[in-house]
């Protein structure tokens, strides 16, 4: 009966008690991180209750379909789960600085702090940010008033949190998996690892990955279908090209991903033989899977970064961008490719010399069109009036950054050179060095740059510049030593060495970890001040860079129906271009009119809560659970075809006061100087200024 | 939805023509997302289709294609799905020619019909390969079948349950406009399986077959 009711969950499995059991110190470590989730958990609750804020965030934000919101929700998550991902970094480093025949931590424990690291790093920093801004920045962009499929998309949050939820009950339930965050059997099999750890990777990852699909798929029917009238597709911002292609790779890489993760749970569950060790299993096949789509994926973290970097290049340089049209083929040309190249993750597994060559030229091919990229990043800051803030600072760490991390991508790419350096920290310190600099910069640039569209003021500009700098330094100091020890010949994943000649390394990064852990305190320290001065901040005119694509001419905060009129667009930068013939702020329409917004929903609350417990379930074997959640979830999904919407409609009184208060605003003051866009002065209404 | 940029006529598979106004105007996105949606699911059917057909030597000692291949029933299995995907067609386009929703409702059943045929043939001779100890776990080979032709199976009987939901949304609101391009993309789905199940034939019975 018990076993019916808990399935294999045991009071051994709250691994917070672990410290009470056992006190070692990585037994500290580990409850320690339990302990902050379920404190932060309880404390965030309490405040919920206590203040009031359950009702807004009930009723304003978890059953909203409006794509800005939605957006802010995917950005949050990121950021909740980008906390715990740094502090993980800063363990393992504080591991390695020790490692010298030892460590503090078990080598259990360090595998899963690799494991988890991986997996919340990527699909549950990287993708909610990237996801985030798509939803903020596409409709906008486009001149429309939401996604194509609004409901569609609070269902795709909703399994995005789902997949965090799970990573965070790991903490303290159980173990997450220790294989990495590719999780390759035989080694995450029942024969190697019964326990819950694969079963944790496999439900996060197969229940967010739903959601990535159908973002790829809501956003490219967006694209395609709801551009504002005379949008073609040449004049569409280059953000709005790369959330495209990034669209069409989620469309085609996630179904490999959910392939694999039905195979490996079919291993796992009914005793399948896909990829064991005995009667047939071909583990092979697995690392073929997985890289279809693993590799697709990693572009998916990259594209639409560079469409971030695209945008406000253009802005701080004050011109439009260069190459347009070769940004355009170069972006389409890496998203075809990506899918050609996804062997080169595993160069040493076995495969003849030419397969190994020809995937290797595949990969030194997209050297290029990335290569033409950074040229154009160049060229586009070549002779611009550059203004020095701090997405200008990202973009020198980036572009110096990324081209290093490019460089070792050719090197590895190089089958020769691969077997020499495959799985040392040389490859550690090549992802990381692209993925921070190409990623992670361009995010939280554009986190500078479009917050104060949404929120309705700007972030302390010494605060961000300060954590620009903490970060690029971080960054430096973290991951260029790895390059060099592992030259040296140090193995990555592995919790301790034997080597001396690696400690001073060690010790370097430890110190850039702790760097970039002062910037992520920058980072929420910006967020505290800025809130803290919104007055003096605020931007209600929303234009407070002199933006040139249409979401900068909307008020800010962005109202819900994001245009009084669907814009009519009549070349490329479109708003940048009304402003330079004076026709910005001058459309004087007789009428406005009511506007209908799309309907709030349930579905997103049902599969956070449902969804949660159904991989909670599963991964425990309380199968009465996971019944009963998996009918929960079909029975309102199936429930909506049933349920006629509420219209929710905004009067044309309301949308004419809003709009005229925003015009009003642009002919009343005199517009900013772009001197002094970080002064108090900028009231979000640009001067404008000549085209270089 | 009245922001699209495209033309408004002509998606394949679409029965609809201007004269179905609003329900024509709201196929545009969402037919279109239907179709993304289909290649994305055949894309996750290819991952299925290329593991099986590198573990057919997989049999680890154990049964393999020629022991579990029923050459009549695989048969009699294909006519009822074409027949219900014909069936399907009918149902659609007779809506398309104003007929009743009782008689649309009619033809939608029968291929419903025809549907679960298929299916009850499909987990007969599941039962009939597990008793010749073909079980998915005894090897590579058998896990990739039963995972592929399951796969598909299961994807019938989505398709199964939700012809009963449109129907019975067919007979509460009548025609609606948003009921009317469910059925459509209903039918997409449904025309989408003969077409994986014609893949299933060809490259796991027919071998089978022919040894």
């Amino acid at each position: 009966m018990e076993q019916f009711i808990f399935g294999r969950l045991g009071w051994d499995d709250i691994a917070i008690f672990d410290v009470f059991r056992d006190p070692t110190a990585s037994n500290i470590v580990g409850s320690s991180a339990g302990w902050l989730a379920v404190i932060g958990g309880v404390i965030t609750l309490a405040l919920l209750l206590i203040r009031g804020w359950w009702k807004p965030l009930l009723f304003d934000w978890l059953n909203t379909t409006d794509h800005k919101k939605i957006g802010i929700m995917y950005i949050v998550v990121g950021l909740v789960m980008f906390a715990r991902g740094v502090a993980e970094g800063v363990v393992m480093r504080s591991q390695y600085a020790t490692a010298y025949q030892g460590g503090y931590l078990t080598p259990d424990h360090f595998s899963e702090l690799f494991s988890t690291h991986g997996t919340i790093m990527i699909f549950f920093v990287l993708m909610p940010f990237l996801i985030g801004f798509m939803n903020l920045l596409v409709p906008l962009q486009i001149g429309a008033r939401d996604v194509a499929f609004p409901r569609l998309n609070q269902i795709s949050l909703g399994f995005t949190i789902v997949g965090a939820m799970l990573l965070m009950i790991s903490l303290v339930v159980g173990q997450f998996a220790t294989g990495g965050w590719t999780g390759y059997p035989p080694y995450t099999g029942v024969a190697f690892q019964p326990g819950t750890g694969p079963d944790y990777w496999i439900w996060s990852l197969g229940l967010s990955g739903i959601g990535s699909l159908l973002t790829g798929l809501n956003f490219a029917v967006t694209i395609y279908k709801m551009r504002c009238p005379g949008m073609t597709f040449l004049r569409m911002p280059i953000f709005v090209w790369t959330a495209l292609c990034t669209s069409i790779l989620l469309v085609f890489a996630l179904p490999p991903l959910t392939a694999v993760i039905i195979m490996q749970a079919l291993d796992r569950y009914l005793d399948f033989h896909f990829f064991t060790n005995d009667l047939g299993g071909n583990m092979m096949n697995f690392a073929n899977l997985f890289w279809m789509f693993g590799h697709p994926e990693v572009y998916i973290l990259i594209l639409p970064a560079f469409g971030l970097y695209s945008e406000f290049t253009a802005i701080f340089s004050g011109k439009r961008i260069y190459g347009y049209m070769s940004l355009v083929i170069a972006t389409m040309a890496i998203a075809v490719l990506s899918f050609t190249v996804w062997l080169h993750h595993f160069f040493t597994m076995g495969q003849s010399p030419t397969i190994n060559v020809a995937f290797g030229i595949a990969t030194m091919l997209i050297a290029i069109p990335t290569g033409v990229k950074v040229y154009v990043w160049i060229a586009t800051l070549w002779g611009g009036r550059i203004r020095m803030r701090t997405p200008i600072i990202y973009l020198a760490g980036f572009i110096f950054y990324f081209s290093v991390g490019g460089y070792t991508g050719i090197l590895l790419a190089n089958p020769t050179i691969n077997f020499t350096v495959h799985n040392s920290q040389f490859v550690v310190a090549h992802f990381h060095n692209v993925l921070l600099p190409g990623t992670l910069f361009a995010v939280l640039a554009s986190i500078y740059v479009w917050f104060p569209k949404f929120f309705g003021f700007r972030l302390d500009e010494r605060w961000s510049a300060a954590t620009a700098w903490l970060f690029i330094i971080g960054f430096t100091f973290a991951f260029m030593p790895l390059y060099i020890v592992g030259l040296m010949g140090m193995p990555r994943r592995s919790p301790a060495f034997d080597d001396p000649a690696y400690v001073p390394y060690m010790i370097v990064t430890m110190g850039g970890a702790l760097c970039v852990l002062t910037a992520l305190g920058c980072l929420i320290g910006t967020f505290v001040v800025s809130a803290r001065r919104r007055e003096a901040l605020a931007v209600p005119g929303g234009d407070p860079w002199d933006g040139r694509t249409l979401e900068w001419a909307t008020p800010a905060p962005v109202p819900a129906w994001n245009y009084a009129f669907i814009p009519q667009v009549h070349g490329p930068d479109a708003f940048a271009a009304e402003k330079a013939h004076g026709t910005a702020y001058a459309i004087d329409c007789p009428s406005y009119e009511d506007i209908e917004l799309s309907p709030t929903s349930w579905i997103g609350l049902t599969i956070i809560v449902f969804g949660t417990a159904l991989g909670f379930a599963m991964v425990f074997w309380i199968w009465w659970l996971a019944i009963l959640s998996a009918l929960a979830i079909l029975i309102h999904a199936i429930g909506l075809g049933f349920l006629r919407d509420k219209e929710e409609i905004v009067p044309a009184q309301v949308v004419e006061a809003t709009e005229r208060a925003w015009l009003d605003g642009a002919r009343q003051g005199p517009l900013t100087d772009r001197r002094d866009e970080v002064t108090s002065q900028n009231r979000g209404y640009a001067a404008r200024i000549p085209e270089a | 939805m009245s922001t699209s940029t495209a033309t408004a006529n002509s998606h394949p598979g679409l029965n609809l023509g201007p004269s179905h106004g609003e329900a024509h105007e709201q196929a545009e996105t969402v037919v279109f997302g239907f179709w993304v949606f289909l290649m994305s699911d055949l894309v996750t059917f290819v991952m299925f289709f290329a593991t099986y057909a590198i573990s057919i030597q997989a049999t680890a000692g154990g049964p393999g294609n020629a022991d579990i291949v029923d050459i009549a029933s695989i048969g009699m299995q294909t006519g009822a799905l074409l027949i219900s995907s014909l069936l399907f067609g009918i149902a659609t386009v007779t809506m398309k020619h104003g007929s009743t929703p009782r008689r649309v409702i009619g033809w939608l059943l029968a291929s419903l019909v025809f549907g679960l045929c298929f299916l009850g043939l499909e987990v007969r001779d599941f039962i009939d390969a597990a008793e010749k100890g073909a079980v998915p776990m005894r090897s590579g080979y058998l896990s990739a079948y039963w995972a592929l032709v399951g796969l598909h199976g299961l994807h019938v009987t989505v398709g199964s349950i939700m012809i009963l939901v449109v129907c019975a949304q067919i007979a509460i609101f009548g025609f609606a406009a948003d009921v009317k391009t469910r059925v459509l993309r209903l039918g997409l789905y449904w025309h989408f399986l003969d077409i994986i199940w014609i893949g299933i034939f060809s490259i796991v019975f027919l071998p089978g077959i022919l040894t």
